[in-house]
Protein backbone atom coordinates (compact mmCIF):
# COMPACT_ATOMS: atom_id res chain seq x y z
CA UNK A 1 0.00 0.00 0.00
CA UNK A 2 3.00 2.00 1.08
CA UNK A 3 4.62 1.72 -2.26
CA UNK A 4 1.43 2.06 -4.25
CA UNK A 5 1.18 5.36 -2.32
CA UNK A 6 4.79 6.76 -3.32
CA UNK A 7 4.63 5.59 -6.67
CA UNK A 8 1.09 7.54 -7.38
CA UNK A 9 2.97 10.66 -5.74
CA UNK A 10 6.26 9.77 -8.24
CA UNK A 11 3.40 9.60 -10.91
CA UNK A 12 1.68 12.75 -10.05
CA UNK A 13 4.93 14.88 -9.01
CA UNK A 14 6.10 13.48 -13.17
CA UNK A 15 3.64 14.36 -14.55
CA UNK A 16 3.07 18.09 -13.18
CA UNK A 17 6.53 18.65 -13.77
CA UNK A 18 6.27 17.07 -17.04
CA UNK A 19 3.31 19.44 -17.83
CA UNK A 20 4.88 22.46 -16.43
CA UNK A 21 7.84 21.86 -19.07
CA UNK A 22 5.43 21.47 -21.39
CA UNK A 23 3.62 24.60 -20.84
CA UNK A 24 6.98 26.42 -21.22
CA UNK A 25 7.80 25.22 -24.46
CA UNK A 26 6.58 27.65 -27.50
CA UNK A 27 3.40 26.01 -29.74
CA UNK A 28 3.89 26.96 -33.50
CA UNK A 29 0.99 25.70 -35.79
CA UNK A 30 1.20 24.06 -39.48
CA UNK A 31 -1.70 23.30 -41.35
CA UNK A 32 -1.58 21.06 -44.71
CA UNK A 33 -3.95 22.33 -47.12
CA UNK A 34 -4.18 21.55 -50.53
CA UNK A 35 -0.89 19.43 -50.45
CA UNK A 36 0.56 22.65 -49.06
CA UNK A 37 1.84 24.02 -46.10
CA UNK A 38 0.94 26.93 -44.55
CA UNK A 39 2.59 28.98 -43.42
CA UNK A 40 5.03 27.84 -45.34
CA UNK A 41 7.47 29.78 -43.75
CA UNK A 42 7.80 29.31 -39.30
CA UNK A 43 9.40 31.05 -37.09
CA UNK A 44 10.46 29.85 -34.34
CA UNK A 45 13.04 30.52 -31.44
CA UNK A 46 16.50 29.60 -31.52
CA UNK A 47 18.10 27.59 -29.02
CA UNK A 48 15.09 25.76 -27.19
CA UNK A 49 12.65 22.90 -27.72
CA UNK A 50 9.83 24.25 -30.21
CA UNK A 51 6.26 21.87 -30.37
CA UNK A 52 5.21 22.13 -33.53
CA UNK A 53 1.28 20.89 -34.38
CA UNK A 54 0.82 19.59 -37.64
CA UNK A 55 -3.07 19.70 -38.58
CA UNK A 56 -3.82 18.24 -41.71
CA UNK A 57 -7.00 19.43 -43.22
CA UNK A 58 -6.88 17.23 -46.66
CA UNK A 59 -8.62 14.10 -47.10
CA UNK A 60 -5.40 12.38 -47.62
CA UNK A 61 -2.23 11.33 -45.45
CA UNK A 62 0.42 13.42 -45.73
CA UNK A 63 4.18 12.69 -44.18
CA UNK A 64 5.95 15.38 -42.68
CA UNK A 65 9.20 15.12 -43.48
CA UNK A 66 12.86 17.05 -43.03
CA UNK A 67 16.00 15.70 -43.13
CA UNK A 68 17.58 19.21 -41.94
CA UNK A 69 15.27 18.71 -38.82
CA UNK A 70 15.74 15.22 -38.75
CA UNK A 71 11.91 14.67 -38.48
CA UNK A 72 9.36 12.10 -39.84
CA UNK A 73 5.99 11.92 -39.61
CA UNK A 74 2.65 10.97 -41.07
CA UNK A 75 0.09 13.20 -40.57
CA UNK A 76 -3.70 11.09 -41.03
CA UNK A 77 -6.48 13.18 -42.54
CA UNK A 78 -7.88 15.56 -41.06
CA UNK A 79 -5.34 14.48 -37.74
CA UNK A 80 -3.42 17.12 -35.54
CA UNK A 81 0.00 15.87 -34.24
CA UNK A 82 2.77 17.17 -32.24
CA UNK A 83 6.30 16.68 -33.43
CA UNK A 84 8.71 18.50 -30.58
CA UNK A 85 11.84 19.86 -32.80
CA UNK A 86 15.01 21.63 -31.94
CA UNK A 87 16.97 23.18 -29.91
CA UNK A 88 17.91 24.66 -33.28
CA UNK A 89 20.70 26.99 -33.52
CA UNK A 90 19.86 30.23 -36.22
CA UNK A 91 19.04 29.29 -39.86
CA UNK A 92 17.02 27.91 -42.16
CA UNK A 93 15.68 24.25 -42.08
CA UNK A 94 13.49 23.09 -44.89
CA UNK A 95 10.61 20.40 -44.84
CA UNK A 96 8.23 18.38 -47.51
CA UNK A 97 5.23 16.30 -47.61
CA UNK A 98 6.94 13.67 -48.84
CA UNK A 99 3.38 12.28 -50.78
CA UNK A 100 3.45 15.46 -52.59
CA UNK A 101 7.13 17.11 -52.65
CA UNK A 102 5.93 19.23 -55.60
CA UNK A 103 4.00 21.40 -53.52
CA UNK A 104 4.01 20.64 -50.35
CA UNK A 105 7.49 22.27 -48.94
CA UNK A 106 8.38 25.03 -46.20
CA UNK A 107 11.03 25.92 -43.99
CA UNK A 108 11.69 26.92 -40.58
CA UNK A 109 13.18 29.85 -40.02
CA UNK A 110 15.05 29.72 -36.14
CA UNK A 111 16.11 33.00 -35.25
CA UNK B 1 1.34 5.90 -60.40
CA UNK B 2 5.51 5.91 -61.21
CA UNK B 3 4.90 8.81 -57.91
CA UNK B 4 3.46 6.10 -55.83
CA UNK B 5 5.12 3.33 -56.72
CA UNK B 6 8.72 4.99 -55.54
CA UNK B 7 7.12 6.21 -52.22
CA UNK B 8 5.82 2.38 -52.04
CA UNK B 9 8.72 1.39 -53.03
CA UNK B 10 10.84 3.65 -50.17
CA UNK B 11 8.74 2.12 -47.74
CA UNK B 12 9.09 -1.42 -48.62
CA UNK B 13 12.16 -1.32 -48.63
CA UNK B 14 13.68 -1.75 -45.44
CA UNK B 15 11.34 -4.47 -44.34
CA UNK B 16 11.91 -6.15 -47.38
CA UNK B 17 15.92 -5.97 -46.80
CA UNK B 18 15.49 -7.11 -43.38
CA UNK B 19 13.73 -10.01 -44.33
CA UNK B 20 16.06 -10.83 -46.77
CA UNK B 21 19.14 -10.92 -44.17
CA UNK B 22 16.90 -12.80 -41.38
CA UNK B 23 16.02 -15.01 -44.04
CA UNK B 24 19.94 -16.12 -45.18
CA UNK B 25 21.24 -15.74 -41.40
CA UNK B 26 18.36 -18.91 -41.08
CA UNK B 27 19.47 -20.64 -43.98
CA UNK B 28 19.22 -24.63 -42.81
CA UNK B 29 17.06 -24.70 -40.23
CA UNK B 30 13.85 -26.35 -40.51
CA UNK B 31 10.88 -24.87 -41.16
CA UNK B 32 11.97 -21.49 -41.96
CA UNK B 33 9.98 -21.06 -44.61
CA UNK B 34 6.55 -21.82 -42.44
CA UNK B 35 8.31 -19.40 -40.00
CA UNK B 36 8.95 -16.71 -41.97
CA UNK B 37 5.97 -16.75 -43.57
CA UNK B 38 4.03 -15.92 -40.76
CA UNK B 39 5.94 -13.61 -39.53
CA UNK B 40 5.03 -12.03 -42.93
CA UNK B 41 1.83 -12.70 -42.35
CA UNK B 42 1.16 -11.76 -38.71
CA UNK B 43 3.33 -8.03 -39.72
CA UNK B 44 1.12 -7.16 -42.20
CA UNK B 45 -2.72 -8.01 -40.74
CA UNK B 46 -0.48 -6.16 -37.78
CA UNK B 47 -0.34 -3.15 -40.24
CA UNK B 48 -3.68 -2.92 -41.58
CA UNK B 49 -5.32 -3.03 -37.96
CA UNK B 50 -2.48 0.02 -37.43
CA UNK B 51 -3.30 1.91 -40.09
CA UNK B 52 -6.89 1.62 -39.29
CA UNK B 53 -6.33 2.96 -35.97
CA UNK B 54 -3.98 5.32 -37.43
CA UNK B 55 -6.29 8.16 -37.09
CA UNK B 56 -6.93 7.16 -33.51
CA UNK B 57 -3.53 6.99 -32.06
CA UNK B 58 -1.74 10.29 -33.82
CA UNK B 59 -4.13 12.00 -31.47
CA UNK B 60 -3.38 10.15 -28.31
CA UNK B 61 -0.57 11.92 -25.76
CA UNK B 62 -1.26 14.87 -26.70
CA UNK B 63 -0.08 14.25 -30.53
CA UNK B 64 2.86 11.89 -29.55
CA UNK B 65 0.56 8.65 -29.84
CA UNK B 66 2.22 7.66 -33.23
CA UNK B 67 5.83 8.02 -32.20
CA UNK B 68 5.05 6.20 -28.86
CA UNK B 69 3.61 3.13 -30.52
CA UNK B 70 7.04 3.25 -32.70
CA UNK B 71 9.53 3.39 -30.35
CA UNK B 72 7.13 0.28 -28.68
CA UNK B 73 7.39 -1.33 -31.57
CA UNK B 74 11.40 -0.75 -32.28
CA UNK B 75 12.40 -0.97 -28.69
CA UNK B 76 10.72 -4.72 -28.68
CA UNK B 77 12.35 -5.34 -31.93
CA UNK B 78 15.49 -4.21 -30.15
CA UNK B 79 15.45 -6.55 -27.27
CA UNK B 80 14.86 -9.21 -29.47
CA UNK B 81 17.74 -9.05 -31.97
CA UNK B 82 19.95 -7.87 -28.50
CA UNK B 83 18.77 -11.45 -27.47
CA UNK B 84 19.26 -13.47 -30.73
CA UNK B 85 22.97 -12.03 -31.23
CA UNK B 86 23.97 -12.64 -28.02
CA UNK B 87 22.47 -16.01 -26.89
CA UNK B 88 20.71 -17.71 -29.97
CA UNK B 89 23.75 -16.88 -32.58
CA UNK B 90 26.69 -18.04 -30.47
CA UNK B 91 24.65 -21.56 -30.08
CA UNK B 92 24.05 -21.53 -33.97
CA UNK B 93 27.95 -21.02 -34.60
CA UNK B 94 29.01 -22.97 -31.78
CA UNK B 95 26.86 -26.08 -33.30
CA UNK B 96 28.39 -25.19 -36.99
CA UNK B 97 31.79 -25.56 -35.52
CA UNK B 98 30.66 -28.86 -33.64
CA UNK B 99 29.52 -30.11 -37.08
CA UNK B 100 32.39 -29.46 -38.59
CA UNK B 101 34.86 -30.97 -36.38
CA UNK B 102 32.75 -34.01 -36.38
CA UNK B 103 32.65 -33.98 -39.99
CA UNK B 104 28.89 -34.05 -40.53
CA UNK B 105 26.82 -31.72 -42.54
CA UNK B 106 25.33 -28.82 -40.46
CA UNK B 107 21.78 -28.15 -39.91
CA UNK B 108 20.90 -25.30 -37.49
CA UNK B 109 18.12 -28.04 -36.32
CA UNK B 110 14.42 -27.62 -34.86
CA UNK B 111 14.53 -24.79 -32.73
CA UNK B 112 11.77 -22.30 -34.37
CA UNK B 113 13.95 -18.86 -34.11
CA UNK B 114 11.09 -17.34 -32.53
CA UNK B 115 12.82 -13.86 -31.87
CA UNK B 116 13.92 -13.29 -35.63
CA UNK B 117 10.63 -14.52 -36.59
CA UNK B 118 9.13 -11.24 -34.15
CA UNK B 119 11.43 -9.18 -35.42
CA UNK B 120 10.12 -9.97 -38.97
CA UNK B 121 6.38 -9.25 -38.11
CA UNK B 122 7.90 -6.07 -36.48
CA UNK B 123 9.49 -4.81 -39.66
CA UNK B 124 6.66 -5.60 -41.58
CA UNK B 125 4.07 -4.42 -39.05
CA UNK B 126 5.74 -0.43 -38.73
CA UNK B 127 6.75 0.05 -42.71
CA UNK B 128 3.82 -1.79 -43.78
CA UNK B 129 1.01 0.77 -41.52
CA UNK B 130 2.40 3.42 -43.20
CA UNK B 131 2.11 2.01 -46.58
CA UNK B 132 -1.10 0.92 -46.05
CA UNK B 133 -2.27 4.12 -44.94
CA UNK B 134 -0.65 5.81 -47.49
CA UNK B 135 -2.78 3.65 -50.69
CA UNK B 136 -5.77 3.77 -48.50
CA UNK B 137 -5.34 7.38 -48.84
CA UNK B 138 -5.53 7.63 -52.34
CA UNK B 139 -6.53 4.64 -53.66
CA UNK B 140 -10.32 6.12 -52.59
CA UNK B 141 -9.52 9.48 -54.55
CA UNK B 142 -8.85 10.16 -58.33
CA UNK B 143 -7.20 7.31 -59.89
CA UNK B 144 -7.58 4.18 -57.78
CA UNK B 145 -6.46 2.20 -60.59
CA UNK B 146 -3.16 4.07 -60.74
CA UNK B 147 -2.68 4.38 -57.45
CA UNK B 148 -2.81 0.34 -56.68
CA UNK B 149 -1.14 -0.32 -59.71
CA UNK B 150 1.55 1.95 -58.26
CA UNK B 151 1.36 0.17 -55.09
CA UNK B 152 2.06 -3.34 -56.38
CA UNK B 153 4.47 -2.41 -58.73
CA UNK B 154 6.17 -0.42 -55.72
CA UNK B 155 6.06 -3.73 -53.08
CA UNK B 156 7.23 -5.73 -55.84
CA UNK B 157 10.85 -3.76 -56.28
CA UNK B 158 11.24 -3.88 -52.45
CA UNK B 159 10.85 -7.68 -52.77
CA UNK B 160 12.91 -8.09 -55.37
CA UNK B 161 16.07 -6.23 -53.75
CA UNK B 162 15.02 -8.05 -50.89
CA UNK B 163 15.61 -11.48 -52.64
CA UNK B 164 18.70 -9.83 -54.34
CA UNK B 165 20.40 -9.44 -51.19
CA UNK B 166 19.55 -13.28 -49.68
CA UNK B 167 20.70 -14.81 -53.16
CA UNK B 168 23.80 -12.96 -53.04
CA UNK B 169 23.82 -13.73 -48.96
CA UNK B 170 23.38 -17.10 -49.98
CA UNK B 171 26.54 -17.34 -52.20
CA UNK B 172 28.73 -16.79 -49.19
CA UNK B 173 30.18 -19.92 -48.15
CA UNK B 174 28.34 -21.54 -45.12
CA UNK B 175 32.01 -21.01 -43.25
CA UNK B 176 31.56 -17.73 -43.20
CA UNK B 177 27.93 -17.36 -43.22
CA UNK B 178 27.65 -17.00 -39.46
CA UNK B 179 30.25 -14.03 -39.17
CA UNK B 180 28.81 -12.15 -42.60
CA UNK B 181 24.88 -12.35 -41.40
CA UNK B 182 25.66 -11.93 -37.61
CA UNK B 183 27.59 -8.66 -38.82
CA UNK B 184 24.73 -7.77 -40.37
CA UNK B 185 22.09 -8.32 -37.63
CA UNK B 186 24.41 -6.51 -35.37
CA UNK B 187 24.31 -3.29 -37.85
CA UNK B 188 20.40 -3.62 -37.92
CA UNK B 189 20.13 -3.56 -34.29
CA UNK B 190 22.40 -0.87 -34.33
CA UNK B 191 20.22 1.22 -36.88
CA UNK B 192 17.02 -0.06 -34.72
CA UNK B 193 18.47 1.78 -31.86
CA UNK B 194 19.05 4.82 -33.45
CA UNK B 195 15.45 4.93 -34.65
CA UNK B 196 14.64 4.39 -31.27
CA UNK B 197 16.29 7.76 -30.41
CA UNK B 198 14.69 9.84 -32.98
CA UNK B 199 11.36 8.44 -32.34
CA UNK B 200 11.73 9.24 -28.49
CA UNK B 201 13.42 12.56 -29.44
CA UNK B 202 10.28 13.65 -31.71
CA UNK B 203 7.69 12.83 -29.32
CA UNK B 204 9.60 15.06 -26.61
CA UNK B 205 10.25 11.91 -24.16
CA UNK B 206 14.16 12.55 -24.52
CA UNK B 207 15.17 15.71 -24.04
CA UNK B 208 18.72 15.76 -24.52
CA UNK B 209 21.82 15.70 -27.54
CA UNK B 210 19.24 16.59 -29.92
CA UNK B 211 21.24 18.25 -32.34
CA UNK B 212 22.95 16.78 -35.22
CA UNK B 213 26.87 16.44 -34.61
CA UNK B 214 27.64 16.40 -38.15
CA UNK B 215 26.04 16.46 -41.62
CA UNK B 216 27.54 14.67 -44.28
CA UNK B 217 24.84 15.39 -46.83
CA UNK B 218 27.39 16.82 -48.99
CA UNK B 219 29.03 13.63 -49.45
CA UNK B 220 26.17 11.23 -49.23
CA UNK B 221 22.40 12.74 -49.31
CA UNK B 222 20.24 10.10 -47.33
CA UNK B 223 17.37 10.51 -50.00
CA UNK B 224 20.21 9.76 -52.84
CA UNK B 225 19.88 5.86 -53.60
CA UNK B 226 23.04 4.58 -52.25
CA UNK B 227 22.20 6.84 -49.18
CA UNK B 228 18.67 4.82 -49.07
CA UNK B 229 19.64 1.78 -49.00
CA UNK B 230 22.91 2.80 -46.56
CA UNK B 231 20.45 4.00 -44.15
CA UNK B 232 18.15 0.60 -44.51
CA UNK B 233 21.33 -1.74 -44.08
CA UNK B 234 23.74 -0.10 -41.20
CA UNK B 235 21.25 2.89 -40.53
CA UNK B 236 23.34 5.57 -42.57
CA UNK B 237 22.29 9.40 -41.31
CA UNK B 238 23.84 12.30 -42.48
CA UNK B 239 22.79 14.14 -39.66
CA UNK B 240 22.86 12.24 -36.86
CA UNK B 241 21.91 13.59 -33.27
CA UNK B 242 23.61 12.74 -30.42
CA UNK B 243 21.26 10.94 -28.82
CA UNK B 244 21.60 8.68 -32.06
CA UNK B 245 24.77 8.15 -31.97
CA UNK B 246 24.99 7.10 -28.33
CA UNK B 247 21.85 4.47 -28.78
CA UNK B 248 23.81 3.50 -31.84
CA UNK B 249 27.34 3.03 -30.35
CA UNK B 250 25.47 1.19 -27.26
CA UNK B 251 23.54 -1.46 -28.69
CA UNK B 252 26.82 -2.42 -30.61
CA UNK B 253 28.72 -2.25 -27.88
CA UNK B 254 25.58 -4.21 -25.27
CA UNK B 255 25.55 -6.79 -28.11
CA UNK B 256 29.61 -7.44 -28.71
CA UNK B 257 30.33 -7.56 -24.87
CA UNK B 258 27.31 -9.82 -24.34
CA UNK B 259 28.01 -11.87 -27.20
CA UNK B 260 31.84 -12.65 -25.97
CA UNK B 261 30.79 -13.15 -22.98
CA UNK B 262 28.61 -15.88 -23.30
CA UNK B 263 30.99 -17.62 -25.91
CA UNK B 264 33.57 -17.55 -22.81
CA UNK B 265 30.62 -18.71 -20.11
CA UNK B 266 30.31 -21.04 -22.64
CA UNK B 267 33.56 -21.85 -22.90
CA UNK B 268 33.88 -22.70 -19.43
CA UNK B 269 30.84 -24.65 -18.92
CA UNK B 270 32.67 -26.85 -21.53
CA UNK B 271 36.06 -27.23 -20.11
CA UNK B 272 34.64 -27.79 -16.84
CA UNK B 273 32.52 -30.83 -17.57
CA UNK B 274 35.34 -32.46 -19.72
CA UNK B 275 37.63 -31.75 -16.88
CA UNK B 276 34.96 -34.11 -14.57
CA UNK B 277 34.52 -36.35 -17.21
CA UNK B 278 37.96 -37.08 -16.60
CA UNK B 279 38.33 -37.35 -12.81
CA UNK B 280 35.07 -39.49 -13.65
CA UNK B 281 36.88 -41.67 -15.43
Amino acid sequence: MNLFRSLAFALFSFSVLAGGSLAAEPEVLLVIKNHKFEPAELKVPAGQRVKLVVHNQDGTPEEFESHDLNREKIVPPGAKVTIFIGPLKPGRYGFVGEYHEASAKGVVVAE
Amino acid sequence: MLGTAIIVFRETLEAALFVGIIAAATRGLAGRSRWLTAGVLAGSAGALALAAGAEHISALADGVGQDLVNAGILAVALAMLTWHCVWVSNRGAQAAAEARALGSSFTQGQRAPWALMIVVALSVLREGAETVLFVAGYATGSGPVGTVAGAIIGVLCGVALGALIYLGLSRVPMKRMFAVTNTMILLLAASIASQLARALSQAGVINVWGQPLWDTSPLLRIDSPVGTMAHALVGYEAQPTGLQLTFYALAVLVIVSGARWMRKAQAGQRTDSARRAIVRA
